[in-house]
This record gives structure tokens, sequence and C-alpha cells, in this order.
């Protein structure tokens, strides 16, 4: 199976095409530098993203959320799903958890003070 | 209340808080920030998305956090700030009215002032799109408020018109948030936006990036019900025959940042037709003495963490200006050659001690750069850069023993691969 990406190391954006075979990277063409031959190695094999969102506070308003780790890009959906049941009391400190294991081994935090 | 200030700081967003804790430590003790927003931090605080301080503090923080950073900062030091409090006037003897509910009208003089009010976002007024005035048309940034911080979603089905990076985060906040996003149009060849943006924004989630097209018309009597979109020319002018209508309930536009000038021009502050900001020299200072100016509006930013710098550099020459008054400087102009769209500062004090770092935009990608500093036919400093692209501000560093030796005008040139 052949992949596509866009590299997003540097404004350059070179377009990085890689081979897969049975999940495992066989071939990558396309990258200028080392930087995007690893980016593209780890992002066809298992993409993630850190997950920015809000959830609601009993007193009025949002809190900002992160998960404390990347989680795999085929999840986001399934974790806002858990988020969005979430609401907090307020007062909420930067870095405090809103929620233990959000997904595997992962916390939601709060980005800011309420 | 006291009514005489060393440094009175007009704005308390990403740039005021980093330009008054500068001036603290560099020694001016009465420092104040007003701040028309119930709390500091300003549009940081609704880009809730990570991504900033990867160059100050080497990690990916959100708006918020880095925008907590340095209020903790701030609440170290005895610093004034008044939040809900709007500045209504300033004139050039550095005289500022404010208003606010406790003190109503009131007066304030300060020894120097720093301009750190930053932008607003172009409305579709300025854009001029034909059609009635349904509900359902926001700009990027006041949907992203919607969201993030007042927790409604404006819509459900959108179309986003400019491809700048709120636009881009605001297709995949929606998208997370369950509405449909249906198109990006742009009306450049080109993304506005940063590269990261576009992978991660619209790739991600399978959102369509029209390029070089634009929104014809908009269409609805109470709400948006849908929009006809055009290819546009090389002169984007839309193209006869190639509309294509698309259904939606909302349409976002994030078409450019302006910035906020209006109490600059008041004093008398001379802008910059290339930046729409003030004309300022390396410390920040405008063209009127003691009144400096830095961050959005100064100049559009895409990273905060230049915003962060250029704000300490005002933030140092504010205090300086308050504590020993007006140095005596030596200036020459700086340009931009062909391609090029700005260079700040606008001119520049030869008679320093210091390096100075300049900042300019580039019109069109460029491959394989080389960025030469000339002084008439002489070449000062040339920087090798692998790629020069428009959605990213480029900065080259020129040494105080160089600055020295110039005079006439210093001009930023470029050679290389046109795209």
């Amino acid at each position: 199976m052949k992949k596509e990406l866009t590299c997003i190391e540097c404004p350059k954006g070179c377009k990085i095409s890689v081979e897969l075979n049975d999940g495992i990277v066989e071939n990558v063409r396309g990258y200028d530098c080392l930087r995007g031959k690893k980016y593209a190695e780890s992002e066809v094999v298992c993409p993630v993203r850190v997950l920015t969102t809000t959830v609601r506070c009993s007193s009025g308003g949002m809190v900002s959320v992160k998960t404390d780790k990347p989680v795999k890009k085929s999840e986001l959906f399934d974790i806002m799903k858990r988020i969005n049941g979430i609401t907090l009391d307020s007062p909420v400190k930067i870095g405090q958890i809103v929620k233990k294991d959000i997904a595997k081994g992962v916390n939601l935090v709060a980005t800011c003070n309420k | 209340m006291k009514d005489n200030y060393g440094v009175v700081v007009i704005g308390g967003g990403a740039a005021g808080p980093a330009t008054a804790i500068k001036a603290y430590d560099c020694g001016e003790k009465s420092v104040l920030i007003i701040e028309r927003d119930e709390q500091l931090g300003g549009i940081l605080n609704q880009c809730i998305h990570n991504g900033f301080g990867l160059t100050r503090f080497k990690e990916s923080l959100t708006g918020p956090e880095y925008a907590d950073r340095f209020i903790k900062e701030l609440e170290k030091r005895n610093i004034e700030v008044m939040t809900e409090t709007t500045v209504l006037s300033l004139s050039a003897d550095k005289k500022i009215t404010a208003i606010n509910s406790q003190c109503g009208v009131f007066t304030i003089f300060a020894k120097s002032v720093v301009l750190a009010m930053g932008c607003r976002e172009r409305s579709r007024g300025a854009l001029n799109i034909p059609g009635s005035r349904p509900a359902g048309i926001f700009s990027a940034g006041a949907a992203q408020k919607f969201v993030n911080i007042k927790g409604f979603l404006p819509g459900k089905n959108v179309v986003i018109l400019g491809s700048g990076d709120i636009g881009l985060i605001m297709a995949r906040r929606m998208t997370l948030e369950g509405a449909k996003v249906k198109a990006v149009c742009e009306i450049m060849p080109y993304s506005s936006g940063l590269t990261r943006n576009i992978v991660q924004c619209l790739d991600d989630f399978g959102i369509p990036l029209y390029l070089s097209h634009t929104i014809t018309k908009i269409e609805g009597k109470e709400r948006v019900t849908g929009v006809v979109v055009s290819k546009v020319d090389e002169n984007k002018k839309p193209i006869s025959g190639t509309e294509i209508h698309i259904g939606c309930d909302t349409v976002l536009f994030s078409v450019g940042l302006i910035p906020e000038n209006e109490l600059s021009k008041e004093a008398g502050v001379e802008l910059s037709p290339g930046t729409k900001g003030a004309v300022v020299d390396q410390y920040r200072e405008t063209s009127v003495k003691g009144i400096f100016a830095c961050g959005n509006v100064l100049q559009v930013h895409d990273l905060v963490d230049f915003v962060s710098e250029e704000a300490e550099i005002a933030g140092k020459s504010a205090a300086e200006y308050s504590l020993s008054g007006e140095k005596i400087k030596n200036y020459i102009a700086t340009r931009g050659g062909s391609g090029i769209s700005y260079v700040l500062p606008q001119k520049i004090d030869v008679n320093t001690e210091e390096d100075i770092s300049l900042y300019f935009r580039v019109r069109l990608t460029i491959r394989n750069a080389r960025v030469n500093l000339k002084c008439g036919e002489n070449i000062i400093a040339t920087y090798k850069k692998p790629i020069l692209v428009p959605s990213e501000m480029q900065k080259v560093k020129l040494s105080a023993t160089a600055l020295n030796n110039i005079s006439g005008e210093l001009s930023v040139e470029l050679e290389g691969d046109k795209q």
C-alpha cells in the first residue's frame, strides 16, 4: 500500500510517499531531510495528535482542556464523546487533571484557570 | 488612584504583559497596563489549541497556558493592571483619557506609552460579497469565541472563506464539535496558513481546500442557506461558468488581520503602508517621542513567540525613555527590494552598541533563497534560506559593528527560485 502525505516539519511542505507492507515501512520517497523521513515513517504507521477542546463549567462558561499525551488520530471522535459528558466545578487550576485515563494511559488536563 | 505613571501599556493581550514585565525589570517601577477585557491574555484565551511557545519555551503550549506564563510573572511584580477599562484617547504629550465603570472618565499622564492594542479581523464589509444580510455569517475569531469561551456552536454546515490560520483552526474545532465543514476557499493560489495547520486541521478530517476560489454569492434571507463559489483568474477576478453551489447554514471569514491603530493616529503616530502599523526604529519607538509600539498593532505576527520578543524590546526602550529621556539618534532608512512587502524596523539608529534583527515578509514563495542586505551597491550581509513563504515572517540579524559603518539606505534584496 502506498500513502502520500505532506511533511509538517518545516515550511517547505515536502510531498512524501511511503510504501507500506503489512504495516511495515518499506520505502520512503520525496523527503528533503531526515526529520521529514522520521515524520513520514511514524505518521503512516500510527498518526497521533494532542487533542484540545473544552468542557462545560457548572458556574457558566467553558474550561479549556487537553490530553496530556498525544492520542491516536483514529480515536479523536470517540474521546470527544467522552469529554462532552463532563461538567466541572470551579475552581479549576491549570494542569489539574480533569479526567484520568480519558484514553489508555492518557489524562485530560485543564489548560486555563476558572 | 494615581494619575502619573512612568510607563503605561495600552492593551493586556499577548504583547502587553511581556512589555510591562520587561519595563519593570529594567528599573521602571511605576508601570500600568490598561486592558478593556475582564482578564489579561487577550485573544490567547480563546486560542485553546496547542503549538504556542515552541521557540520561547521549547514546548507546545495552548494559548491560555502561554498567557498564564506571563501573567504569573506579572503577579510577582508590583505592576498595576486596570481591566474592563477602555482608553478613549491618546495625545502626543502622552495624556491618556480612559473610562471604566468605577471611575467614569479619567485622565492619566505617562512618561512613556507602549501601544499594544493588537489587531482586528477584516470583515465581510471589506470584501464586497453580494447577497442579503442573513444570520450565520461570522468572522473566524468571533466563531472561536462562541465555541471556546461561551460554549455555543454557531452552525452545523460550514463554509470558510480564507485559509488564514484562525480559519483553519476553526475548521478542525467545529468538526470536532460535530459540525460539517464543507469547504475552505482561498482566493490566492497558495494557502495563507501554516503547513502544519493545513495538514492537521484540513487533511486530517478530509476537508477540501479550494485554492484560487472565492465566494461570489451568499444565499438566504433569515439564515444562510448556501454560497456560490467561483474559480478566479490570475487577477483574482471570478471566471464565469465555474460557479459551484454549496449548501450551508454558516459562513466564516478568515481573510486577514488589520492592526488597530485608531489611538496611534490620534496621537499623530506615523503609520507604514506596508505593515499598517506604526513606523518604528529598532527600539520600537514611533515617530512620536516616548510612544512605542509592539505586537500585532505594529505588524501582524504568525507566531506569538515573536510577539513576546518584540514586546520586550518595546518594554526595555519605554523604561529607558521614562528613566533617562530621549537618546541622540542617527537614523538611516530601511527598504524592501522586489518581492518584499515590508521591512521592520523602517528606520535604524546606527549609533548603537546592540545587534538588531530585521523582520520582513515576502510576496511569493522563494526556494534556495539568498537574502542580501545592501547599502547602495555594497553587500553588508548575506543569509541563505532554503525556503521563504508569504505565510511566515522572516527574521535576519545584523551586528552593531556592521551597522556602525553604514550610511545611506539599508535595502533587503532577494535572490532565488521564485514560484
